[in-house]
């Protein structure tokens, strides 16, 4: 049998995905065994135009992994979906945005003057900012656009499979091996993960969910064996998918989120919002503002790793900052 | 008449058991009111997944209204009670991503109460129509 071709590739994100793809130890082997690396910049030194020098469809497999926010990777979700038999998204940011989406609370324009203004290790009165392309000593030198909105993968190109994760768990990697390695892939537009909630495959002991206060991880030590939510702490179990091996649980640590919403949810901050409101106890205005007040950060909390991939996708532009535009995306 | 008045379109969940009823009755007793509400009936306005509203901002509406019955009242006992909590929890998370609070109301009618649907939705549309149409504006695009 012919060696597969596998493309790696990294855009808006932190790098743990290709970690974790190393942290499937010994079996990288079996990978190398199975297949010809094509690009994978975080390991090894191919270069854009090799990829482009192969002719479409070529490539068996592309592990795609964070979100696209700037031109260049658009320009590579696009060359490599063209060389590619399989797209998979890789990890929490290709596959709803991650914590990059959470930049569609702001835009380009804030980015630029938090970053190159006003944060306190900047010193730049003439307000210089990056610019696509410059020219010196007659050379013109350019830089890939940043948008105003982070995308997920799928917002971009069509995706074949979806490995949820942040980062995607080695068990589930292995199961996408030994997928390509025997040929039996899952049908077209699966996640590979559980399609039921953490909630359902948590082993924790469940009684009443009733809660009167809520206390943020660094406020508390919870009890190892009790429900989170139970004990006040919001975890994001109800509107997430399973299928993770309920690491952050084990650790004692409530869930974050990070594998998406399970099947049948439209957006996981919504319903997190309503299964949250359920169970906290207040009845009078006072603990309602209490609540509230509790819940300190509702974006960041319920769509920490999914603001791209919820239905409403940014924070509203004010009609007056909309400025000419690149090109839609798909 | 044309006028160049700006013409909200607002969507009304309205519980079964009290509020539809009052809306109702703001009809069989020929009460006017503006006539930019959808009204969807849903058995409760515990019924009210904020997904709904959610999406209701996605599809383009300019405000939501949810209608229950008044505390105490909920015929299955605390739906409302969870209406009230989830609502108000939405509204902060919306205005993270800068919807105006006051395009979501959360409103107690009873049955007997089709004066009162009349003028909450007068009031609701006056509201909206003074904060102007809900555009997007990017989500789609990254530009």
């Amino acid at each position: 049998m012919a060696k597969l071709k596998l493309a790696l590739y990294w855009a808006a994100s932190c790098g743990g995905c290709d970690v974790a793809v190393l942290d499937i130890n010994e079996h990288i082997l079996k990978v190398a065994e199975l297949a010809d690396i094509v690009i994978w910049p975080v390991a090894l030194d191919f270069k854009y135009h090799h990829v482009r020098a192969l002719p479409d469809n070529s490539v068996d497999v592309c592990l795609f992994n964070g979100a696209i926010r700037n031109s260049e990777q658009e320009e590579l979700a696009k060359l490599l979906r063209a060389k590619s038999k399989v797209m998979v998204a890789f990890g929490s940011c290709a596959c709803f945005g991650g914590i990059p989406a959470l930049g569609n609370l702001t835009n380009r324009a804030e980015i630029f003057e938090r970053v190159y203004v006003e944060a306190p290790s900047s010193d730049n009165p003439a307000r210089t900012f990056p610019q696509t392309a410059i020219q010196v000593d007659g050379n013109e030198l350019e830089l890939p656009e940043l948008f105003d909105t982070v995308l997920t993968l799928a917002q971009v190109v069509d995706v074949d499979y979806f490995i949820p994760g942040c980062p995607p768990p080695v068990d589930l990697i292995l199961k996408v091996v030994d997928a390509l390695a025997t040929g039996q892939l899952p049908p077209l537009g699966a996640v590979i993960a559980s399609d039921k909630t953490l909630c359902d495959e948590c082993e924790r002991k469940k009684e009443e969910k009733k809660i009167t206060k809520i206390w943020r991880p660094h406020e508390i030590i919870p009890d190892p064996e009790r429900c989170l939510l139970e004990q006040g702490i919001i975890c994001c179990g109800p509107a997430t998918r399973g299928g993770c091996g309920a690491r952050c649980i084990a650790a004692n640590f409530p869930c974050r989120g990070c594998f998406g919403p399970p099947a049948g949810v439209h957006d996981q901050g919504a319903k997190l919002v309503s299964s949250i409101a359920s169970i906290y106890q207040a009845e009078s205005g006072e603990e309602l503002a209490r609540m509230l007040d509790e819940i300190v950060d509702p974006v960041g909390t319920f769509y920490r790793f999914g603001l791209a991939d919820s239905l409403l996708r940014r924070k509203r532009v004010p009609s007056a900052a909309v400025g000419p535009r690149v090109e839609a995306a798909q | 008449m044309a006028t160049d008045r700006f013409e909200p379109t607002i969507l009304c969940f309205a519980c079964n058991w009290c509020s539809y009823a009052g809306a109702d009755l703001a009809g069989t007793s020929r009460i006017q009111y503006q006539p930019n509400v959808r009204v969807i009936r849903v058995m409760c306005s515990g019924r009210i997944d904020p997904t709904f509203v959610v999406k209701a901002f996605q599809k383009g509406v300019d405000g939501v209204l949810i209608c229950g019955c008044h505390i105490g009242d909920c015929h299955y006992i605390e739906g409302n009670h969870k209406a009230a909590r989830r609502i108000p929890l939405l509204k902060k998370m919306l205005a993270q991503l800068g919807i105006e609070e006051e395009r979501v109301r959360l409103e107690w009618v009873s049955a007997s109460e089709g004066d009162r649907f009349a003028s909450v939705i007068n009031e609701v549309t006056d509201q909206i129509r003074k904060l102007g149409p809900f555009s997007r504006n990017g989500g789609e695009q990254h530009g």
